[in-house]
């Protein structure tokens, strides 16, 4: 089983659209199993028409709470705290409080408080999903509104696509990838035997792309790059190709500037659905990228 | 005013602290691809290392009595036999392990996880910062920007913070003590879901007064208009999608340099913004 998680650094560059024509086309002669690393913003579902088969709840950390009986507004927690989370009371003798968004679970302000008025507890952070599709299994989650740990969620999100590949001998973990270099990428990026970077012709394109480059190579993970948009910019997108050529990065399409994509998603359909240039660009993508993952295509096994 | 919005961005919250207009303040806190200096190209003056305090152990003092490791809630410290090791990555930096070893063995040294910096743009004064590669903590770099960029007594000058995609803790720390959030999405079924979860967090988690930009305005469907008219949402600019706009974007021009006409509209829209509730 391989795993291609996809990126682009830059949020907006057409990620989700190419993971859902990929799953589309990847079908014809592989069993897939697909991955929603976008716990924010998850968007994959809408192309999919998913039919929601568990609804799992998914705890993150712990935050801190005052208990105001108890507490005697002596202000260590406050003290203490780094992440600016514990509120300072304004009439002397009130109790103190924490704020739940701006808490980072450290109890430090557990460990100080001279009473015992605080306590730790565990958030129900978000939920995550197992759904079929026409596509194959697809495990998605949320994070609700503000919550952290949206790294935490992404491994477990992954973690359970994983198995569920390895139980249905899949050929294919497609994993779609949030946007940016951070916590939640990292978590998705883990244990990919390939990235594929979703970039465009634009100034913030080439800057993001170079980092998201950066990050497959910290960690060890062949990249290739497609360029979504490609007609968007002669200038830019020959800036971009010669870099991709000068640090040996494998350029795996160009798909045109094509406003009537958005059409496929107001559908609910991915855009290999119906024939049209960028249908036929990524056609050609997948080739070679199944040339490059598989070295027996799954389908001659 | 220079504004820039991005035409392929599915959402990006913009949130303000809203003053008298004097030379504003410019944060980019999207550290993980900060890219507002490719369009406003500040000429950067000044710059600092930034990351968080982390644990380094003094082994002739330590006992491995083990009390830091029990007390970190992220298992960035552990003891093993007579050792002590420490993952910088997993540190948040809260200095329990530090203040609860009974032998006072540990202090605390900097672990620079990125950059800060700052220059002017003509008349505006810029901060942005950058987030190493390879390092998973945004919100530290936008936490130390903020402090370092928004004086105490900012009160009479616009601050303007470009905020990340998405809406988890970057979003949430940019947002944090802004005055009003504006939201910038496009017309899809993405752009919608989106919205909606920007919404929950800037409105119904922060108490945010917040206002829509609709970007690539004519794609997509009545979606957002719909959903912005339901939850009495001020759309205050719409942005057509026109090639010649997205590939004057793409060199790096702003949206005021490709459509002078739109500078009204903005002054308009900061107007706006300013007698939001």
């Amino acid at each position: 089983m391989k795993q291609l998680v996809i990126l682009s650094g830059k949020g907006g560059t057409g990620k989700t659209t190419v993971t859902a024509a990929l799953a589309h086309l990847a079908t014809q002669d592989c069993r897939v199993v697909m991955a929603d690393a976008d716990v924010d913003a998850a968007n994959l579902g809408l192309v999919l028409a998913p039919v929601t088969e568990e609804t799992r709840d998914f705890t993150g950390g712990r935050i801190a709470g005052i208990d105001p009986a108890v507490c005697i507004a002596c202000g260590r927690c406050a003290e203490v705290c780094r992440f600016d989370a514990v509120r300072v009371c304004t009439h002397p003798g009130d109790a103190y409080a924490v704020d739940p968004i701006a808490c980072e679970g450290c109890a430090a302000c557990f460990y100080e408080c001279p009473v015992q008025a605080i306590t730790m507890t565990p958030q129900r952070a978000g939920q995550w999903f197992v759904a079929t599709t026409r596509y194959g299994p697809l495990y998605h989650a949320h994070l609700f509104a503000g919550q952290e740990n949206s790294g935490k969620l992404v491994t477990l999100v992954k973690q359970m696509a994983r198995l569920r590949a390895l139980d249905d001998a899949a050929d294919l973990l497609l994993v779609d990838g949030p946007p940016g270099i951070g916590c939640p990428v990292i978590a998705a990026l883990s244990g990919a035997d390939m990235a594929l970077i979703v970039t465009e012709p634009t100034v913030s394109g080439a800057h993001d792309l170079e980092r998201a480059l950066g990050l497959a190579a910290h960690f060890n993970i062949p990249a290739m790059v497609l360029l979504n948009k490609a007609d968007l910019s002669p200038v830019q997108a020959e800036a971009i190709v010669a870099y991709c050529a000068t640090q040996s990065i494998p350029l795996v399409g160009r798909l045109p500037y094509d406003p009537t994509v958005t059409d496929a998603m107001v559908r609910g359909e991915p855009v290999t659905a119906t024939a049209g240039p960028v249908a036929n660009a990524l056609r050609e993508t997948w080739s070679m990228l199944q040339a490059t993952l598989f070295v027996v295509k799954p389908s001659e096994k | 005013m220079t504004f820039n919005l991005r035409p392929f961005s599915i959402i990006k919250c913009v949130p303000f602290r809203l003053t008298k207009t004097s030379a504003p303040l410019f944060l980019d806190c999207d550290v993980e691809e900060p890219n507002a200096a490719l369009f406003l190209r500040p000429e950067i003056t000044a710059q600092r290392d930034v990351g968080l305090l982390i644990p380094v152990v003094d082994m002739a003092r330590c006992t491995t009595c083990g009390r830091c490791a029990e007390v970190c809630e992220y298992h960035a410290i552990t003891v093993i036999g007579k050792q002590v090791l420490v993952f910088p990555e997993l540190c948040h930096g809260c200095g329990s392990c530090t203040r609860q070893c009974p032998e006072r063995a540990i202090h605390e040294e900097l672990n620079v996880m990125g950059t800060l910096e700052y220059g002017r743009a003509e008349t505006i004064e810029f901060y942005h910062g950058t987030l190493n590669v390879g390092e998973a903590m945004a919100v530290p770099v936008i936490r130390q920007l903020k402090t370092w960029a928004i004086p105490p007594d900012v009160d009479d000058r616009p601050v303007i913070l470009d905020a990340p995609p998405g809406t988890s803790c970057p979003v949430v720390e940019t947002m944090r003590r802004a005055d009003a959030a504006l939201l910038v999405t496009e017309p899809t079924p993405f752009g919608l879901h989106d919205l909606r979860v920007a919404v929950q967090v800037a409105r119904d988690e922060l108490g945010l007064p917040i206002a829509v930009v609709v970007n690539r305005d004519g794609v997509g469907d009545d979606g957002v208009d719909a959903y912005c008219a339901a939850e009495g949402l001020p759309i205050l600019l719409r942005v057509p999608l026109e090639r010649t706009i997205a590939e004057g974007i793409a060199h790096g021009a702003s949206l005021v340099d490709i459509r002078p006409e739109y500078q009204i509209q903005l002054v308009e829209l900061w107007k706006t913004i300013a007698e939001l509730p």
